[in-house]
């Protein structure tokens, strides 16, 4: 079974469009809500920015996703198959790719066994593939074969995306890529990003704090407030809407 | 000069027997985060069923083998059922776990068992070999124990490096979640990094036994010294495992061999781990790095 989520092809199109449909998630940390019925859907060939200030349950939203939390109730489809019980380590067998805040390098392993552990599940891989990698990211060439704790921000922001590539998903869940980066290294992980998404039809679900990037790379913007949507729509309509950037998002 | 040459060559075996323990620990250390106080127990449990299958008259080799596929067992069990309850919880609860076992499976054995002294068969010589008339203290047994134990690191290198299975095990000991992302089964391989140490304990158990005796506390005093070389080499290295377990052995035989024979032992080898701790805290082999998720 696993192999035939692996072998739907990025942007294949179903009746219903959407690779990720969320639908009434709720999530709580004791009596605590982060997530208050929450619905969204992420579309093959469009990334989706989720946006918010700390606490707005951005980072609950991605882990209840992929099944790093389970929620209370609500469901997540992925593909139109119910996944809200799912383990976490068949996600990426089914083809959702959910790169962790604070750049989820494995400090202990070097640049090429992190890549490798990505491929792991999909037995063997060519060659070619994490060739594919490094010329999408050429800093990681000469560092292949250094732990990745030596590593810069920028760098394993570039191979934890390499990583998540390596497994062919059709859905990228990315929390906070931009975190304490140079806005040049951002703009330029953002960009390499609007391409893979137009060139191969993958689907990003992308969490951010900064807003403004965010916004200026994504198709969609959705607005968190207190673990609700308080809006959501074009990201060209949302940067224009003055009082809703100033409201929630700071700028 | 001969004495010196003996007592090198004694602390050499004893220093590999003391580096296989210390491996063991590391090995689950490294994975759990956890210290497996059990694991003497756990590998003089091992060492009884291979003494009951020679009473019974297995040969000796098919005992031991059958000895290290039941540690294998033994640790994965542990692992599963016990230890997978208090993984991740409070330090202190692991703690009181493993040392709640400790203290079960060696009064489990000694019942089953019985606790007198039972003489253990050795698979080789016990007569040093001769050398230019002299006799020295190198026997074909101390040379099948140094032998075993370089040939299972050679081989838990060889897993560790080159196959999936061993970048699997890495992955989930080093990054758990991240692990789990990337659909690494970290519950499977934990169990299996328990089973691997468990079988290295063994191994070290059999090794001590081999021309010697043993009864259900037969593993204490190797408990403490290769908990010590565990922490000299820094806990979290196998290479300082092994590097800790011959510095204490060697160590360990000049003491004994010329300040005040075998009785100070014990207290040289705690000596030597407070020193150390004291010099360099994180063990000799401790990376200066710190741990990053």
């Amino acid at each position: 079974m696993p192999d035939t989520a692996v072998a739907g092809t990025p942007g294949t199109t179903r009746t219903h469009g959407a690779t990720l449909e969320v639908r009434d998630l709720t999530t709580s940390y004791g009596p605590v809500r982060a997530l208050d019925a929450v619905s969204l859907t992420a579309e093959p060939g469009r990334i989706t920015a989720v946006l918010g200030a700390n606490g707005a349950g951005k980072t609950s939203l991605l882990r209840t996703v992929s099944g790093l939390v389970r929620s209370t109730s609500g469901t997540v489809l992925l593909d139109g198959e119910d996944i809200t019980k799912s383990p976490v380590e068949s996600m990426v067998t089914r083809g959702m790719a959910h790169v962790p805040e604070g750049r989820g390098v494995i400090a202990e392993l070097t640049v090429e066994e992190n890549l490798r552990v990505g491929a792991l599940f999909r037995g063997k891989v060519g060659r070619e593939e994490y060739d594919r990698v490094y010329d999408l990211f050429p800093r990681l060439v000469e560092r292949r074969d250094n732990p990745a704790h030596t590593l810069s921000g920028g760098e394993r922001q570039m191979l934890v995306i390499g990583r998540a590539l390596l497994a062919r998903p059709r859905i990228l869940l990315l929390d906070e890529p931009s975190l304490g980066l140079a806005p040049r290294i951002v703009a330029q992980i953002f960009g390499l990003l609007r391409q893979l998404v137009d060139a191969e039809g993958l689907s990003v679900l992308l969490v951010e704090q900064n807003a403004r990037s965010a916004l200026s790379v994504a198709d969609v913007g959705i607005v968190l407030n207190l673990g609700r949507i308080v809006a959501t729509d074009d990201a060209r309509t949302l940067m224009a809407d003055e009082d809703l950037r100033h409201a929630y998002l700071g700028f | 000069m001969q004495q010196f040459i003996d007592t090198t060559l004694s602390g050499l075996a004893q220093g590999m027997v003391f580096a296989a323990f210390a491996l063991a620990l590391v090995l689950i250390w490294r994975s759990t985060r956890i210290v497996n106080f059990a694991q003497g127990s756990m590998a003089m449990a091992t060492t009884f069923v291979a003494l009951a299958l020679v009473h019974a008259g297995w040969n000796y080799w098919l005992a031991f083998v059958v000895a290290l596929v039941s540690g294998f067992v033994l640790g994965a069990v542990v692992e599963r059922v016990i230890i997978r309850r208090v993984e991740g919880g409070p330090e202190l609860n692991a703690v009181i776990v493993t040392l709640g076992l400790f203290v079960a499976i060696q009064a489990a054995v000694a019942i089953i068992a019985g606790s007198s002294f039972q003489s253990f068969p050795a698979p080789f010589g016990l007569r040093g070999f001769t050398i230019g008339g002299n006799t020295i203290a190198l026997t074909p047994n101390r040379v099948f124990v140094i032998v075993a134990v370089l040939v299972t690191m050679g081989l838990l290198v060889a897993l560790f490096r080159f196959t999936r299975v061993g970048l699997a095990m890495r992955a989930a000991a080093f990054g758990q979640e991240v692990a789990r992302l990337l659909g690494v089964r970290v519950g499977r391989m934990l169990t299996l990094g328990w089973a691997l140490a468990a079988v290295v304990g063994s191994l070290a158990g059999l090794l001590i036994a081999g021309g010697s005796f043993v009864y259900p506390a037969y593993m204490d005093s190797l408990i403490v010294f290769g908990f010590v070389a565990a922490v000299l080499g820094g806990l979290d290295s196998p290479i300082g495992a092994v590097v800790g377990g011959l510095v204490l052995g060697l160590a360990l035989a000049y003491v004994s061999a010329y300040f005040g024979g075998s009785s100070v032992v014990n207290l040289a080898a705690l000596v030597i781990l407070v020193v150390v701790l004291l010099v360099r805290p994180g063990g000799l082999f401790a990376s200066t790095q710190a741990r990053r998720a």
